[in-house]
């Protein structure tokens, strides 16, 4: 489709796309049961009775998993329910021991929640509301090409707590899907309930999604949109599935209620057998209701750690940094404690955002390394920014002390003094490279000399060359402007 | 409400259980015989009456994120009908094949 | 011939007077007397003598314990869908044929660290749908009072272990029935404990907010002591109640004085048994005569229990039989691909009465019924409850009724599945309620045992027991006339 044939669908067809986020919650320990939550085990050596549901096994919950699903659905602006109500999602599957999956459905954990995804021309919010966050535990993962002939299934993975985030269908474009899940991410992490990483599946998405002429109120028929492993992967896939949907129904077809899978460039229908996604849903037997004080809640808002919105907003006013520092500077929580550690210590925010946003993300990216572990810690970088407030060493010999920092871990002042990148302005060795530049350019300093003022910049240059660096600006400026004055 | 054999065809499917036809028929009398009598509850007035939950029992008990894990005093190749370097095998899925499919 | 009592067993062995290895020897003696195997009254799925040895000889170890455990040497028989883990656990059915489970039960361990020693996992209907122990995929057992007619169900090997005095108290669980039906049966005594009040888990589950384990005992007593030692709260078990378990001996010689006894009128109905009311009505003067105030009340929802509790818990058993696919433990069986190996496992190793209630479970939680159906029975259910804590509330302490509309029936006399169901008639609002209630014989007709039963308010086991104790003491040898 052409852009103008694209704009011309939007002008006649409006998208509507509803998103379901399953997100891993990181606890040490399954939902249900006491095994290891964490990844890398040999296949399923994390099991025990319940996970494997052995016959008379019993389900008894985390209570940090609570907690963190309450924090999640607070941070994303939820009512947490006072109280909820654990039901059985009843399907066949191999990785789904039970033969059913211990959800929640008309009572869930929290209701009418919302992110804000950007603002409008007029400044207004953009907001996609929050429908539902419920908690589940997640299946076991099914292996179908390690062995011929057989599905290997490892159920280290089955009872993982997880909380699936069910967005309300105000999606109206590719991009708002893709700055949902972004805002969305970002938050969660901030909230440190989980991982969020869609590769390595602590994230996992489904697209809801249906088309309906521009001025209709009422909504078309969905298809979900499974599979997709990224976000710009989400965005594709819902830009596809669209554009499905638009040429059915201008053909005067109808669309079929249907599981639709991404495969990296096109959506084909699973081949799903009528009326098996019967659920039977009722209230698990085996767990009485949550009930959560209110106080409790309460204080569980009350304790939200910081959330982006609200560190965006003091970075830009405690440091008085711009937009797009800010916003490069909060991408993740962690990289955010390192700058203000930094920013704090060192005392001059703006100058700690440049080393940050600069040398020391430019680093990361290379080693892709996780700040926390960043072996530049905040306070030893911030001495090297003293170092080179304070003249002690030049800005160019700042650089390179970082690299030996990163490097070897030693101090900057350490680093300064072996690697001999101290300033120096000392009036002796000044002059007597100043004499020794003037005598290899002997044209330039008579034309400096003469007036030419602005080849002051090349005599200086020429002296911080054959001091690697380590001449005093100043003082040099001082000196030359003496010593070529008529 | 009479249950045909459809209905029953689609339970079994629900149910995993493989029924030959003429047991399917049979369970189709079967069904609605006992059936007949669940009508009697249609007749009870249940307005505002709250469904029995968790009898008996006060409020969910939640336990700490810590192990150690339940133990097991056998592994899974001790009862596990097939096992392979510690996975289950099952016959064969296509790998896109959804719950809903198998 | 019976069993020596619990309290006895337990005394000598702690006294040294009697070895563990001796009391066992008993027990296997009398099975042997009794033709317990297979071809005779078919009381076990399995028994292993060796293993029973075993634990036997760990006993002397224990004598040097302060307080002696509350079952010392005493032998213990456990129905087949408890989780133990040297025996199988087959729950009757072809489907877990051989699995050893590879945990074990918190009632077993709680037995074991009494000094129970667990002899032989009982014979039942399968995953305990059933009221006659015709369902089992390993056979019927029999009664061991009228070998030619059924032991109740679904605990009938448990009922029929310790009716033949093989040994003095089992394990059996409950859901609609299955500990006091087979216990009026067999003219023993059998224990529904309050929902929640013992542990469930490693009881398999058939449906999981019915599900309790029973005790039987051949007497009040040995029921007694078997409760206190596997009651009480479990972290396993999120529907476990933490509530302190008291002794539930300590009534054994009380008056009742002024114990208020309840006879709800809806289960003396005009179309009682006569014999049977006969019975019951020469219980009550006991209690008369015993100082209890006796008086008729209503518990006015109970003729819908039935349809209520046939529609609970088929569909709580559909979900929870779901995990036998073949994919982990038990009997596997292939067909075409995945599909099929599930279609060929669960239809070859459930039998039918299994099938049809998975299939009735199924169809009322499926889409457009879950509300007619389970919805409206829960709801129902709430009022059968209300029922009890209104009678509760007004002052009676503890309901006296029949347990059972008629005694054993000959094994393959009823054959319509809803004509079987009605068994439960009398015993199913407990489990609905979640309130404690026990079966204790009152006396025989042509030979055939017939149980009352007594039920008490939630967590009132004690005054049940009182109750039970005084009128087993009133009738002494009537209640095996």
């Amino acid at each position: 489709m052409t852009t103008a044939e694209s704009k011309s669908v939007l002008d006649r067809w409006e998208m509507v796309v509803g998103l379901e986020v399953h997100v891993q919650l990181k606890t040490r320990t399954k939902l249900f049961c006491a095994c290891s939550a964490q990844f890398g085990a040999a296949p399923n050596a994390n099991t025990c009775p319940v996970c494997l549901a052995l016959p008379g096994a019993l389900p008894v919950v985390n209570k940090q998993a609570v907690g963190l699903a309450t924090r999640a659905s607070l941070a994303i602006n939820c009512e947490v329910q006072p109280v909820s109500v654990f039901a059985r999602k009843n399907y066949f599957y191999p990785d789904s021991p039970k033969g059913y999956q211990i959800s929640q459905f008309d009572k869930p954990l929290a209701l009418r929640g919302w992110i804000e995804i950007g603002t409008r021309s007029d400044s207004s919010p953009i907001r996609i509301g929050v429908n539902r966050v419920h908690m589940e535990d997640d299946a076991g993962k099914s292996i179908h090409d390690r062995f011929a002939g057989v599905t290997a299934v490892d159920l280290n993975r089955s009872g993982v707590p997880l909380i699936e985030i069910v967005s309300e269908p105000d999606i109206r474009s590719a991009e708002q899907a893709g700055a949902y899940l972004r805002v969305l991410k970002q938050i969660l992490e901030y909230v440190d309930v989980s991982d969020v990483n869609m590769e390595e599946g602590s994230l996992r998405v489904d697209a809801n999604v249906s088309a309906r002429r521009r001025g209709d109120t009422k909504l078309g028929t969905k298809t979900e949109v499974k599979n997709m492993n990224s976000f710009s992967g989400v965005e594709r896939a819902i830009e596809v599935e669209f554009a499905r949907h638009v040429s059915v129904l201008e053909a005067g077809g109808v669309i079929e209620q249907q599981t639709m899978l991404w495969d990296g460039s096109t959506v084909r229908p699973a081949r799903s057998k009528e009326g098996s996604h019967d659920y039977r849903y009722f209230p698990e037997p085996d767990l009485p209701p949550l009930i959560l004080d209110q106080g409790w809640i309460d204080k569980a808002r009350h304790d939200l750690p910081e959330l982006p919105a609200a560190r965006r907003a003091r970075f830009a006013t405690d440091y008085k940094l711009g937009d797009y520092d800010v916003e490069v500077l909060t991408s993740t929580p962690r990289l955010a404690d390192y700058y203000e550690e930094v920013a704090r210590a060192h005392g001059e925010p703006k100058a700690a955002a440049n080393w940050v946003m600069g040398e020391v993300m430019a680093t990361i990216k290379t080693s892709g390394e996780d700040i926390s572990r960043f072996r530049v810690r905040p306070a030893d970088l911030a001495s090297l920014l003293g170092l080179v407030r304070d003249g002690v060493v030049s800005h160019t010999a700042g650089k390179q002390i970082f690299s030996h920092m990163v490097a070897t871990g030693d101090q900057p002042a350490q680093i300064a003094e072996r690697e001999g990148l101290v300033k120096v302005d000392d009036d002796s060795q000044l002059s007597a490279w100043l004499d020794e530049v003037i005598a290899e350019n002997p044209n330039e300093a008579e034309r400096f000399r003469n007036g030419e003022k602005k080849l002051q910049g090349v005599l200086i240059g020429a002296v911080m060359k054959k001091s690697k660096g380590r001449a005093d600006p100043r003082k040099l400026n001082q000196l030359l402007t003496t010593r070529l004055t008529s | 409400m009479a249950v045909t054999i459809d209905d029953v065809r689609h339970i079994a499917t629900l149910a995993r259980l493989g029924l030959t036809d003429a047991r399917a028929a049979a369970i189709v009398a079967e069904l609605n015989t006992i059936l007949e009598h669940m009508d009697e509850l249609a007749k009870v007035d249940t307005a505002g009456v709250e469904e029995a939950i968790g009898v008996g029992a006060e409020g969910l008990p939640v336990r700490d994120d810590k192990g150690p894990p339940f133990p097991l005093a056998r592994s899974l190749d001790a009862f596990a009908p097939s096992v392979r370097d510690g996975f289950l095998l099952v016959p064969r899925l296509s790998t896109h094949e959804s719950p809903e499919e198998a | 011939m019976t069993a020596r009592r619990c309290a006895a067993v337990r005394a000598d062995t702690a006294a040294g007077h009697v070895k563990a290895g001796d009391t066992l020897t008993a027990a296997i003696d009398r099975a042997r007397e009794v033709n317990a195997g297979r071809e005779g009254l078919n009381v076990f799925a399995w028994r292993d003598d060796d293993d029973a040895r075993r634990q036997a000889s760990t006993i002397a170890d224990r004598l040097a314990d302060t307080t002696p455990g509350a079952l010392l040497g005493v032998p213990v028989a456990v129905k087949d869908n408890i989780a133990t883990l040297t025996m199988p656990t087959t729950c009757g059915s072809r489907i877990l044929e051989g699995y050893v489970s590879p945990y074990e039960a918190t009632v077993v361990k709680r037995l074991r660290a009494a000094g129970g020693i667990v002899f032989g996992k009982t014979n039942m209907d399968e995953f305990a749908m059933g009221s006659s122990t015709e369902h089992s995929a390993y056979g019927p057992t029999k009664n061991p009072i009228a070998p030619d007619r059924v032991p109740g169900g679904s605990s009938g090997g448990s009922a029929a272990a310790v009716a033949s005095g093989i040994v003095s108290i089992a394990l059996g669980s409950e859901t609609g029935g299955s500990v006091r039906q087979p216990a009026a049966f067999c003219g023993i005594v059998g224990v529904k404990p309050t929902y929640g009040r013992v542990s469930r888990f490693g009881l398999v589950a058939f449906a999981s907010s019915l599900d309790q384990v029973g005790v039987f005992g051949q007497t009040v007593d040995d029921a007694a002591v078997g409760l206190g030692a596997i009651a009480g709260h479990d972290e396993m078990d999120s529907t476990s109640a933490d509530i302190a378990v008291p002794d539930y001996t300590a009534g054994a010689n009380a008056d009742v004085k002024g114990l208020v006894v309840g006879l709800p009128k809806e289960y003396f109905p005009a179309s009682l048994d006569p014999k049977i009311r006969a019975k019951c009505d020469a219980a009550i003067e006991h209690l008369r005569a015993l100082g209890a105030t006796v008086k008729e009340v209503s518990l006015p929802n109970t003729d819908l229990a039935i349809p209520v509790y046939y529609i609970i818990a088929p569909a709580e058993a559909s979900s929870n039989l779901a995990r036998f696919d073949g994919v982990r433990y038990g009997l596997r069986l292939t067909g075409d691909g995945l599909r099929g190996m599930y279609e060929a496992t669960r239809s070859g190793g459930f039998g039918p009465e299994v099938t049809r209630r998975i299939l009735l479970g199924t169809y009322v939680l499926s889409a457009g019924y879950y509300d007619a159906y389970y919805r409206k029975a829960q709801q129902v259910r709430s009022l059968i409850a209300r029922d009890f804590r209104r009678v509760f509330d007004s002052g009676v302490h503890v309901l006296f009724t029949p347990t059972a509309p008629s005694t054993a029936f000959p094994i393959g006399a009823i054959s319509d599945p809803y004509e079987m169901y009605l068994s439960d008639i009398f015993t199913a609002t407990a489990n609905l309620a979640g309130v404690p209630a026990m079966s204790i014989p009152i006396g025989r007709i042509d030979g055939l045992p017939v149980g009352g039963q007594f039920l008490a308010s939630h967590f009132d086991e004690a005054r049940m027991f009182t109750a039970a104790y005084a009128l087993e003491r009133a009738l002494g040898a009537e209640a095996r006339a």
